[in-house]
């Protein structure tokens, strides 16, 4: 009777995990490996090959590795900051490093659109200062520019989350058996944040290598990254074997990354954000 | 009488502007079981931390063996702690955790694994090298944190409350291995308990604290059975506390009857403190005794019994070993050498709290 209830009640994530994750995924997998005629080929996945499918894979690692390292590189001190403040005014700092999280996307990445364009405020104010304009929309910086600020709580959420979770005694106890300051960052705060550096990396590099909305937007059609490519492909060329066929290579990069991160994740506990 | 170790001298903190230590000055000698007994929030913990350095007092110094430490931070201190929460380092196995001073002070690895093997077997945990902090019992994790702490050959040990997220039994197997501990290793502990029962097993000296003043500082025997004001008195064990007013030396009028007593000094017709333990009340039959009332409950604590007797409008705590029943007319007996006498508290240095422990 208990088990049948349990049964019961998920039904509804079945559906869902069924219906938006599991047949999407399947109806992916048949067009990538099919032409248009429906007949089987591996046309679509070694088109990756072709050096401008190549270019654009190996743009977007690039782009997706620079964008997570530098939000890395701003989380980490960022999260040290927040756990040293005062517990009152933590919990509102954090809250307004999320509250962009709660504007839609594509309105923040349009905005910076018209900050960094060539007329735009940033040369205006630049150039009110006597400084020299200059041309950052439509280039590679612009993009990781935008990436960075878009992802950039999905890196400070885990590894402050891991932080505040190192109690103030195992802090003293360390002093207390003889580190300094700079010996308790390097044997207690940097290894028990491990799992929330790594789960920050995969919250901001797999949606940074999969993009295609920021590169559009802020690289206006001259930074081609893979995930444009297989926009094209379904929304211009409407060739869907092709968009499948490359999505299939991307997928496989994404797991493979997410595979590596969680390979280094010793603690086993990281991955939940919140 | 062996040499005084640490002075803490004329001590001030607060918090937030409000004051948890007051002009506090203690003095800990060379191999001293120190405990600081008292309520919860006055301000044991705070002074735990100044010793091993986790704050700095507003006011005052600390002293170690001589020389002034007061601005040296803790890892600088010859002294280490094991904190009530054990805080063992989660991402270590045990053999790591207790190494990890002696990694730091950069010892050979040698020294280090025999130290390992050593601590171990100190606290009865021999094997455990290899185990994550996450599959010890509470027990296990504690002796894991004393062994952390001894390790490092600190001239003093600092516990705060190590014993408080135990069970009882274990507790007292503890305490007892605690005392082995100590004696083993020839080192000064200071202790920190608002358990007044594991003070008076363990200390040689008691502090009693409250409200971040100095109550009394004593053997456990002097604090038992001489207690120097009702706080005191109340907060170790069980005691009568009633209101009483000194006719002349060595006679005591208390809930209108007036009784022989043995102090003096404390001139005529004073508003006094009577103290009187419930073990030195005894019950007889009428007209025996000072004063008559009537049972109004029993309880049977295994080693004694639990009696409440109202008398002219107090509730007498007793334990006897002799049995009665409930609604008895009983006589109120206690000889002049049990009764103590206080002072009614004056300033608020000797402020006594109604507190329930
Ligand atoms: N870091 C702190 N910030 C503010 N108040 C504190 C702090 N530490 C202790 N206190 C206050 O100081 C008082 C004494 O605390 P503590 O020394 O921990 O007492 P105890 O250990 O005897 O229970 C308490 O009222 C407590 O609230
Ligand atoms: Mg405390």
């Amino acid at each position: 009777m208990y088990n049948f209830k349990r049964q019961f009640l998920s039904g509804p994530y079945i559906i869902w995990i069924v219906g938006f994750i599991v047949l999407p995924i399947l109806v992916i997998c048949y067009y990538g490996i099919t032409d248009a005629s429906g007949s089987f080929t591996l046309e679509n996945i070694i088109a990756i090959s072709e050096p401008i499918h190549m270019k654009a894979l190996l743009l977007s690692l690039k782009l997706a590795l620079v964008s997570t390292l530098l939000c890395l590189a701003l989380s980490y001190p960022l999260a040290m900051i927040l756990n040293g403040l005062h517990v009152k005014h933590q919990s509102f700092i954090v809250f307004i490093f999320v509250l962009p999280m709660w504007m839609n996307f594509m309105l923040r990445i349009l905005a910076w659109q018209l900050i960094l364009s060539n007329n735009g405020i940033l040369n205006t104010v630049f150039q009110a200062l006597g400084l020299p304009r200059v041309s950052l929309l439509n280039t590679p910086a612009a993009v990781v520019f935008g990436m960075v600020y878009d992802y950039l709580p999905f890196m400070i959420l885990p590894i402050y989350n891991s932080m505040s979770r190192i109690g103030n005694d195992i802090v003293d106890a360390a002093r207390d058996l003889g580190c300094n300051k700079f010996q308790v960052f390097a044997k207690i705060i940097l290894p028990l944040t491990v799992s929330g550096v790594l789960s920050g990396i995969i919250m901001v590099f797999v949606p940074a290598l999969t993009s295609f909305v920021i590169s559009n937007l802020l690289g206006g059609g001259k930074v081609l990254l893979i995930g444009n490519v297989i926009e094209q492909e379904f929304m211009q060329n409407t060739n869907w074997n092709m968009g499948s066929g490359l999505s299939i290579v991307l997928m496989i990069f994404v797991i493979a990354s997410m595979a590596f991160m969680n390979s280094h994740n010793k603690e086993g506990e990281g991955t939940a954000v919140w | 009488m062996e040499k005084e170790l640490i002075h803490l001298s004329h001590i001030s903190k607060s918090y937030d502007g409000s004051l948890v230590l007051d002009d506090l000055d203690l003095k800990i000698r060379e191999n001293e079981f120190m405990t600081l007994l008292g309520p919860s929030g006055c301000g044991k913990t705070t002074t735990l931390r100044l010793l091993g350095g986790f704050e700095t007092p507003d006011a005052g110094s600390v002293f170690f063996d001589g020389a002034d430490i007061t601005a040296l931070p803790p890892n600088e201190r010859k002294l280490n702690t094991v904190f009530q929460k054990y805080a063992l380092f989660p991402h270590m196995s045990i053999a790591e955790n207790i190494a990890f001073g002696l990694k730091i002070s950069k010892k050979s690895k040698s020294y280090i694994s025999d130290k390992i093997k050593y601590a171990l077997k100190l606290v009865n945990l021999d094997g455990f090298e290899k185990r994550s902090v996450d599959s010890l019992s509470g027990g296990q994790q504690q002796r894991i944190a004393i062994a952390r702490a001894i390790v490092n050959e600190p001239k003093v040990l600092l516990l705060d409350e190590p014993l408080g997220a135990l069970d009882l039994k274990l507790r007292q197997d503890m305490q007892y291995e605690l005392i082995r501990l100590k004696e083993e290793l020839g080192i000064t502990f200071v202790y920190v308990t608002h358990d007044q029962e594991e003070a008076l097993t363990m200390s040689d000296t008691i502090v009693v604290m409250n409200q971040g003043y100095i109550q009394q500082i004593g053997t456990p025997e002097d604090i038992y059975n001489e207690p120097t004001n009702a706080f005191v008195a109340d907060f170790i064990g069980d005691s009568n506390i009633i209101d009483g007013t000194m006719i002349k030396d060595k006679l005591v009028n208390i809930l209108g009857v007036t009784i022989p007593c043995v102090d003096t000094g404390f001139g005529q017709n004073k508003p006094v403190d009577v103290v009187i333990r419930p073990e030195d009340v005894e019950l007889s039959d009428p007209p025996n005794g000072f004063m008559e009332g009537d049972i109004v409950s029993i309880i049977f604590k295994g080693v004694h019994y639990e009696i409440e007797v109202r008398a002219n409008g107090y509730d007498w705590l007793v334990h006897t070993t002799k049995l009665f029943s409930v609604g008895t007319h009983v006589g109120i007996s206690v000889i002049p050498f049990n009764i103590q006498i206080m002072n009614k508290p004056e300033s608020s240095d000797e402020k006594a709290v109604e507190i329930d422990v």
